[in-house]
């Protein structure tokens, strides 16, 4: 009798028969996406803030150039777009967005970097299907998620967050928004935050 | 314990057929559409292209002056999608220049996650000249199996009311004139 309750309670999410995520994947990747199901929507505590200067970092690109941080100072505001692993939904249908809107990031003189703790080869076979992209795409492999650490969104199981940080021309931070893993931020809010930094 | 049981299969069973929840199959040629409604476009030429009149801040496929509806369900994160806009642009394109297909087939897209900002950079992009709608919550994604993008269904309005889908394909239609004929024969005569 003391088991009926979570018997209901299995009957009915069953009956359901659906995730509480939802997410949309490209045929362009065919059956290549690992399906993570859902995952806990944050797992890592914050190393860094608002108004505080970025630290800086140096990371190798898939371009097989290594980008500094710091070269951006003085030139261009700086959007990192850390994403939790490559061949996963959601991270898969994040940066092609971005790589249709390089306009709105040069109509606010930003740059983007993309993050992974993938390593070059990986990131290399993943982002060949997203079609040419216009911005760095960064591994912070090894030592493992050394930078994502330093900001504070690396996950108990190795990956990272789904964090954007928007970084002026000063190298301070602006904007954070650690999101829900399972879910993709919104291109708006983004561009808003742009915006902000005239 | 019997009344108990009995509770938790009626509610299970509730719930399943709950249209805020329901969970559809993979559209296939010969099913009949799945329900769902659009927002009635802002844009004068949008509605006019899909012939909807009067006042109603929603519609239904039904509702749309055709023989045949294509819609492509996409996304603009999608770089599949992105690469295949131009094709269904030349498509739409070809549809108007062709007199036995203007005004008998149309196109609309449903961006699958995205929002009506989203949708607009999507359009804009890619000079997109056919409706496109944001389903920011895949409502309508989860309605037809959670299919990949893009997926193309052709559904034909038929005289009783009905929708009947004659395609439904994931990934590129291939050749434009050869699509075109394929969809002229689905709207028949």
């Amino acid at each position: 009798m003391r088991s009926v309750p979570a018997f209901l309670i299995a009957l009915c999410i069953v009956a359901l028969g659906i995730p509480a995520w939802a997410q949309t994947h490209s045929e362009a990747y065919k059956d290549n996406i690992y399906v993570t199901g859902e995952l806990k929507p944050v797992d890592s505590v914050l190393k860094v803030k608002v108004g505080q200067q970025a630290p800086d970092f140096t990371l190798p690109s898939i371009a097989g150039q290594k980008v500094t941080l710091g070269q951006y100072r003085g030139k261009k505001n700086v959007v990192l777009s850390f994403v939790p692993a490559a061949w996963t939904p959601v991270c898969s249908d994040q940066w092609p967005g971005y790589n249709i809107v390089k306009d709105l990031f040069d109509k606010h003189e930003a740059v983007l970097l993309g993050i992974t703790v993938d390593n070059i080869p990986t990131l290399y076979a993943w982002t060949n299907q997203m079609g040419s992209l216009w911005f760095p795409v960064l591994s912070d492999f090894y030592p493992h998620g050394r930078v994502a650490e330093t900001y504070g969104v690396l996950r108990t199981d190795g990956t990272t967050e789904r964090a954007l940080f928007v970084i002026d021309k000063k190298g301070v931070i602006r904007y954070i928004d650690v999101h829900d893993i399972n879910k993709r931020p919104s291109l708006e809010t983004l561009v808003r935050e742009l915006e902000k930094l005239k | 314990m019997k009344k108990i049981l009995v509770l938790a299969i009626v509610t299970a069973l509730v719930l399943a057929g709950s249209p805020a929840v329901s969970q559809g199959a993979q559209p296939k040629a010969g099913d009949r559409l799945f329900d769902f409604t659009l927002p009635v476009p802002s844009e004068s030429a949008d509605r006019s292209y899909l012939g909807l009149s009067g006042w109603g801040k929603t519609f239904k496929i039904a509702d749309v002056k055709a023989s045949l509806v294509l819609i492509e369900i996409l996304s603009m994160y999608c770089p599949f999608c992105q690469k295949e806009a131009p094709v269904v642009n030349r498509l739409y394109e070809a549809i108007e220049k062709d007199p036995a297909a203007r005004g008998r087939i149309k196109i609309i897209g449903i961006g699958a996650g995205n929002s009506a900002y989203e949708v607009e950079v999507f359009r804009k992009r890619y000079g997109v000249p056919f409706p496109v709608f944001p389903d920011p919550d895949y409502d309508i994604h989860k309605k037809c199996g959670e299919v990949r993008t893009p997926f193309f269904i052709a559904v034909r309005l038929l005289p009783n009311g009905t929708q009947e889908v004659t395609y439904a394909g994931l990934g590129g239609f291939g050749e434009v004139p050869a699509f075109l004929e394929t969809l002229k024969k689905q709207a028949g005569r």
